[in-house]
């Protein structure tokens, strides 16, 4: 393929307590992609999205972005550039009202036309966010709570929206809104770096994805390939193999 | 005088010092909402504040209580004392931040807190060693004006210290709602993390909360010293304590709460000084304290301190 939006290195990362997480991963994320990463607990899923981010420095190893190391840039710096985190548990400001924790996620940029017109457009994509926009954050419930961290992270204008575990503690149907919801946005153009335990679900609307197991990329490939690859139905779509007795 | 008259003219003088403490509350609430972090340099900022005024004051030819100022002379000589107060003490607000609390961020438990200990003590010994531990006379450049409403004295001086106390509050208030740098600041105390994932700069967010909530500090020195006609290094003690409480009480985090808080703890601390006697007002504003802590730990107003996982 050719032209790379996202792009890890062989990329590790210790946290200051010594933990070594990451231990040279590569991913590639191309313009418009949907990418998922999928892992058990403590694999590093979240720590990629953090190294992404810039809230923890790679030890080792390359983060580019469009063809730039983005290494030592800071978090304000990527954002400007064009990327946006949908993070873990959504966390939203409690006490801020929706509409405040929107114009967060435009923090880095000034407020004029354009932020207005993104603003409006995230109304028209949630006509529900827009009903609760004066509604402090910490009120809503879990699903509305999921659209407006996802409208937060519109409100950059990105290129490419990291999600971590957007299905998180979500009601089927909710999971379902929410993919569907990735889904439109990312058929608008954004490309999706997404992390999810959901396998099932996020291979439906990946394009291709990664499998990290403890700091590792252990297979990779398009996301149909993975949905009938034995190994990660066993692991992640729910399937076991029951011995009979 | 009347039982009627003294309790409103008590109330009165609690409001004055209810002003003074709910500035220096601010400061508390300020920094604990941002870092979960009990300044005690506070108490000592306060008394620098008092000390930078004095100076101003001073430089502009005042001595104690000799030189009366009228009009424009008196607003802008207290004028230049005050912004003189609050950009010393926001300055100090930041070097205390940036060298002894920043290097310490990423350490868990009572570190920070103890160093601000260390800090409160060091800069309240080095203005006792400035001002060779003397009780300073702070200039009174206000005409004694007063007026009376049915036998009820208010002082021109009171109303000036009410005055600029609810401009800097409404300021604040002002600052932390409708400004950018103001809903970063909100963003950080509720969730660091996600703050710094927005692309907010958090080292920067926190030094401005400390230049802020120092700057309040040293407009309550100054205006401190100008209501008490004196200053010396140790009155950032009592004042502190008084403030610490009227930010616990109003519910530490919580800027309404700081407000509210120092205008009870003020009003408090001369009912009961007048009903009761000075040397129980502080008992029983520390029983509040410790009565809040107990039972109300989030303050009348509520926590907003933030309830990071
Ligand atoms: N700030 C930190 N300091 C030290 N260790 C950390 C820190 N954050 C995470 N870790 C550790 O790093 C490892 C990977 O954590 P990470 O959050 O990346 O896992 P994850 O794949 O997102 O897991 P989960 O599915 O539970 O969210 C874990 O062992 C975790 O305890
Ligand atoms: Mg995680």
């Amino acid at each position: 393929m050719s032209e790379t939006l996202l792009e890890f290195a062989g990329v590790h990362t210790h946290y200051s307590g010594g933990l070594h997480v990451l231990k040279g991963v590569d991913y590639r994320v191309g313009p418009g992609e949907c990418v998922v990463l999928l892992g058990g607990n403590a694999s590093g899923k979240s720590t990629t999205m953090k190294a992404i981010m810039g809230t923890i420095r790679p030890s080792a190893g390359e983060i580019r972005f469009e063809g730039k190391r983005i290494n030592t840039l800071s978090t304000a710096e990527r954002v400007r550039r064009g990327i946006a985190p949908v993070l873990e548990a959504r966390r939203l400001f409690p006490r801020m009202s929706v509409l405040e924790n929107l114009e967060m996620g435009g923090y880095t940029r000034r407020r004029d036309a354009a932020f207005q017109e993104d603003l409006d457009r995230v109304y028209a994509l949630f006509p529900r966010v827009k009903e609760r926009r004066t509604q402090l954050a910490g009120t809503l419930s879990g699903g509305e709570q999921q659209m407006v961290a996802i409208g937060r992270a519109l409100m950059a204008r990105p290129k490419l929206i990291c999600l971590d575990e957007p299905s998180m503690g979500l009601s089927p149907r909710l999971v379902e809104i929410v993919f569907d919801i990735v889904r439109t946005i990312n058929r608008q153009g954004v490309a999706i770096f997404m992390v999810e335990q959901n396998a099932a679900m996020a291979l439906e609307i990946a394009d291709r994805g990664y499998v990290l197991q403890t700091g590792q990329v252990v297979l990779s490939g398009p996301a149909r390939e993975l949905a009938a690859n034995p190994a990660i139905r066993e692991a992640y779509l729910g399937e076991m193999k029951i011995d009979p007795a | 005088m009347s039982p009627t008259h003294i309790l409103l003219q008590q109330i009165v003088n609690g409001l004055s010092l209810g002003a003074i403490y709910a500035l220096l509350a601010l400061g508390f609430t300020l920094v604990y909402g941002i870092l979960e972090l009990i300044n005690f340099a506070h108490f000592s900022v306060f008394v620098v504040g008092a000390m930078a005024g004095l100076l101003v004051l001073q430089a502009f030819g005042l001595q104690g209580q000799s030189v009366i100022l009228h009009g424009a002379p008196l607003v802008l000589v207290l004028l230049a004392a005050l912004v003189a107060a609050m950009l010393a003490c926001g300055l100090l607000g930041v070097l205390i931040e940036r060298y002894t609390l920043r290097p310490l961020r990423a350490v868990t438990g009572p570190m920070a807190m103890i160093t601000t200990i260390g800090v409160s003590y060091i800069l309240v010994n080095l203005v006792l060693l400035l001002t060779r531990a003397q009780s300073l006379n702070y200039p009174d450049p206000l005409p004694a004006m007063t007026a009376t409403f049915g036998g009820v004295t208010v002082s021109g001086k009171a109303v000036m210290i009410w005055i600029v106390a609810a401009i800097l509050m409404i300021a604040l208030d002002r600052f932390v709602r409708r400004t950018r740098l103001g809903q970063a600041m909100r963003a950080v105390a509720q969730d660091q993390e996600a703050a710094r994932m927005m692309g907010v700069d958090v080292d920067r967010v926190i030094l401005v909360t400390f230049f802020v909530a120092s700057a309040l500090a040293g407009a309550a020195g100054m205006i401190f010293g100008l209501y008490y006609n004196f200053a010396d290094y140790n009155i950032g003690y009592t004042a502190g304590l008084m403030a610490f409480t009227a930010a616990v009480l109003g519910g530490i985090g919580n800027i309404p709460g700081a407000m509210l808080g120092g205008v009870i703890i003020g009003l408090i601390d001369t009912l009961g000084s007048q009903y009761i006697a000075a040397k129980w007002a502080d008992v029983i504003v520390f029983s509040i304290l410790i009565g809040t802590l107990v039972f109300r730990p989030a303050g009348l107003l509520g926590a907003l301190a933030p309830n990071r996982s």
